[in-house]
């Protein structure tokens, strides 16, 4: 045991092959990065390559070691130092820019509409797409694109968490437009084998992609640069992008100009406030949607969770065990799953609006925890209030709604309002079905400026703001129906 | 006089053991009847059949001509009529806890009698100034001493008039003082033409207020 620790410890402290740490998402996907089919435990990807020409390019046998780390998060883990390098489709904004070291672009991608084929003859660019549903990634150079959209045109932005999904969903009319990299949108046409949807010719935009480092870490991006630089020039760049089929004509013009000016592209900009307070109403827009998601699902909660609870205090076996089981299955089982299910799984049966599929899962899944809550308070009014009841000549209706109802709510109300205090947080998952509340804006927000601090102080004190007065209430409530 | 509640042989078990074996006794109409023994000798159990909270196993309970078979407790839907005619006082008084004092005693008449809350409330204005303790009518139960308590729970089970009253262990928490006024207020209650059969182990109480003593001996 010992001599085997021994052997460990040895194995650590051996000088290691140098290596560059690169963080990217494999979530993303082909071909960016993805888990190697053959062995899942390695990644692949055009990205995947690039850093390994890079770390190759810097020498000193030097090889690129893979950290997996989610897509949004890549700017806030690199300046933590988790790794050296980001790359997984990192775009360059002038954000980025502004707050971290980011490296010549080596990629450039077009900003594609994609649209049911139906839709081809009216819908040529977003200016066509007043008043319709149009999806994209959050916190992307595309998310931005649409948001100003929604203001001069007034298109209808939906964010998606993945770029897989708002396919889909182009696909069985929940939106009517996707907007996306062309890259993205041309594996999504490759796995529908061509069909569902055509992606549009004109591009809305054009974006780079970039690596980036650390605010901090200036002298190895320009050593970085210089890989590229090489690489666009030696062809090893174009045999990896024509590896990944993603090699076109737009790429060898792009290098030229990339290679004759040493200057990097995209201007520098930095977060003014002008640009902080320009979120401000998007907060406020997510928290009311937050507020309202919360209230409509715990309305929704204390009417079945009621008939829960009432189901299993005073129905019959059958209905004692349907209430069980549907109450154990749903605090058995994650929230998160439960939205995806009921969003994602049943949209083949009923296609629910996402607002009305979150509300659902929800209170639906609130309700499970609220009928516990009631039935221990049914049970705890004593007995012999019942009975006393009972030889009034009350029916068991009437007991109900005027002595063990009553008494019950009194012993159930600090539960409930814990329970709507931890409802309003978690309304923040509902973000994964489109529905942007207060949370996902923060992210998108933090993502943006560049930094969580501002952000999420602002989120804390809006969560606050709703969560206090709550609280407040209930123990006003409390005093109220506490008799001396 | 007329038999207001008869009970013939009645027989309650729990599980395997006898609590009551062969009870028989009969209450009429402007009569206090004191069911006397010793604690855990079942004097509860009677109230409790009587008033159909308690299931029993054998015999038979008759008041003002409605029977109560052996069996399982019937349900409420089937009770309206013995409802009606029985009011059962608990020892531990059962005031409900959210209602004041004045809402307890009309709970019963508003939502089974379907009066009219006015109305209600004058009935129980004058019960509980009947029952001494009219200055209470607003105070929650918890703010009553046992003695009010008790009071307003008389009050309450007198609200929809029964012709027979239980009483189970009403002496128990009283002063010598409290036990002569309720003997002379459980009288007036006789005079008004109600039976009352009240449960208790006060020899003495049972001695200078009822009209006779039914003796249960551990079976």
């Amino acid at each position: 045991m010992i001599a085997a620790l021994a052997l460990c410890l040895a194995a650590v402290q051996r000088p290691a092959q140098p290596v560059l740490v690169w963080g990217g998402d494999a979530e993303g996907g082909a071909p960016f990065v993805e888990a190697d089919p053959a062995d899942p435990s390695r990644v692949r990807g055009f990205d995947v390559e690039v850093a390994e020409r890079i770390a190759r390019g810097l020498g000193g046998d030097r090889r690129a070691q893979f950290l997996q780390v989610q897509w949004s998060n890549i700017d806030q883990s690199v300046e933590r130092g988790d790794f050296t390098l980001g790359l997984s489709g990192v775009e360059d904004t002038p954000a980025r820019r502004a707050r971290h070291a980011v490296t010549l672009p080596y990629f450039e991608f077009r900003e594609v509409l994609a649209v049911r084929p139906a839709d081809t003859a009216g819908i040529h660019g977003l200016a066509d797409l007043r008043g319709r549903r149009v999806a994209t990634l959050g916190s992307t150079i595309a998310y931005d694109l649409l948001m100003q959209a929604r203001d001069s045109t007034g298109v209808l932005p939906i964010s998606y968490d993945d770029d897989v999904h708002p396919y889909g969903d182009l696909v069985s009319g929940r939106v009517d437009a996707v907007l996306l990299d062309h890259i993205i949108a041309q594996r999504a046409l490759r796995r529908r084998g061509g069909s569902g949807f055509v992606i549009l010719d004109q591009p809305v935009a054009i974006g780079h992609y970039v690596g980036v480092l650390a605010h901090s870490n200036a002298i190895l991006r320009d050593s970085i640069d210089a890989v590229l630089r090489e690489a666009m020039h030696d062809g090893s760049l174009e045999q990896i992008f024509r590896r990944w089929n993603v090699w076109d004509d737009t790429q060898r013009t792009f290098f030229e100009r990339v290679l004759q000016t040493s200057e990097r592209a995209g201007g520098v900009a930095s977060t003014t406030p002008v640009q902080a307070l320009a979120y401000l109403p998007s907060l406020a827009r997510a928290a009311v949607v937050t507020l309202l998601v919360s209230i409509l699902s715990m309305a929704l909660a204390v009417v079945v969770g009621l008939a829960l609870a009432s189901g299993r205090v005073y129905g019959s076996t059958l209905v004692r065990v349907g209430t069980t089981i549907y109450i154990e299955i749903i605090r058995g089982t994650p929230l998160l799953l439960q939205l995806f299910v009921i969003y994602y799984g049943l949209a083949g049966v009923v296609r629910l609006p996402a607002f009305l599929a979150a509300v659902l899962a929800l209170g639906l899944n609130y309700a499970a925890y609220e009928a516990e809550i009631y039935r221990g308070a049914l049970e705890a009014v004593p007995r012999i209030q019942l009975e006393a009841a009972r030889t009034l000549g009350l029916s068991e209706l009437q007991i109900l709604r005027l002595v063990r109802g009553p008494q019950a709510l009194r012993y159930a109300l600090a539960p409930m309002t814990n329970d709507f205090v931890a409802l309003l947080k978690d309304s923040a998952l509902v973000s994964v079905i489109t529905v942007v509340e207060l949370t996902k804006e923060t992210a998108i927000y933090a993502t943006n400026v560049g930094s969580w601090v501002v952000p999420g102080a602002l989120c804390a004190v809006v969560y606050l703001a709703m969560s206090l007065p709550l609280s407040r209430l209930a123990r006003r409530l409390e005093r109220r129906w506490k008799t001396p | 006089m007329s038999a207001l509640l008869v009970i013939d042989r009645l027989r309650v078990r729990y599980d395997t053991r006898d609590v009551l074996r062969a009870l028989s006794l009969e209450v009429a109409r402007g009569e206090l009847v004191a069911l006397m023994g010793p604690s855990g000798v079942g004097k509860t159990t009677a109230l409790r059949a009587i008033a159909a909270l308690q299931p029993f196993a054998e015999g038979q309970i008759v008041v003002d001509g409605f029977a109560l078979a052996p069996g399982p407790v019937p349900p409420e839907s089937r009770l309206v009529v013995l409802r009606r005619r029985v009011g059962l006082v608990f020892q531990a008084h059962a005031l409900f806890e959210h209602l004041t004092a004045l809402d307890n005693v009309t709970l019963a008449m508003r939502y089974v009698l379907g009066k009219r809350r006015p109305e209600a409330e004058a009935v129980a204005t004058k019960l509980l100034s009947e029952l001494d303790v009219g200055t209470r009518a607003g105070a929650w139960p918890r703010q009553l001493s046992g003695g009010e308590a008790q009071r307003v729970s008389i009050a309450r089970a007198l609200a929809c008039d029964p012709a027979l009253l239980l009483m189970d262990e009403p002496t128990a928490a009283l002063d010598p003082a409290r036990r002569t006024a309720l003997g002379a207020t459980l009288r007036r209650l006789c005079e008004q033409g109600r039976g009352l059969l009240v449960s208790t182990h006060d020899a003495e109480f049972a001695r200078a207020h009822a009209d006779r003593v039914v003796s249960l001996s551990p079976s």
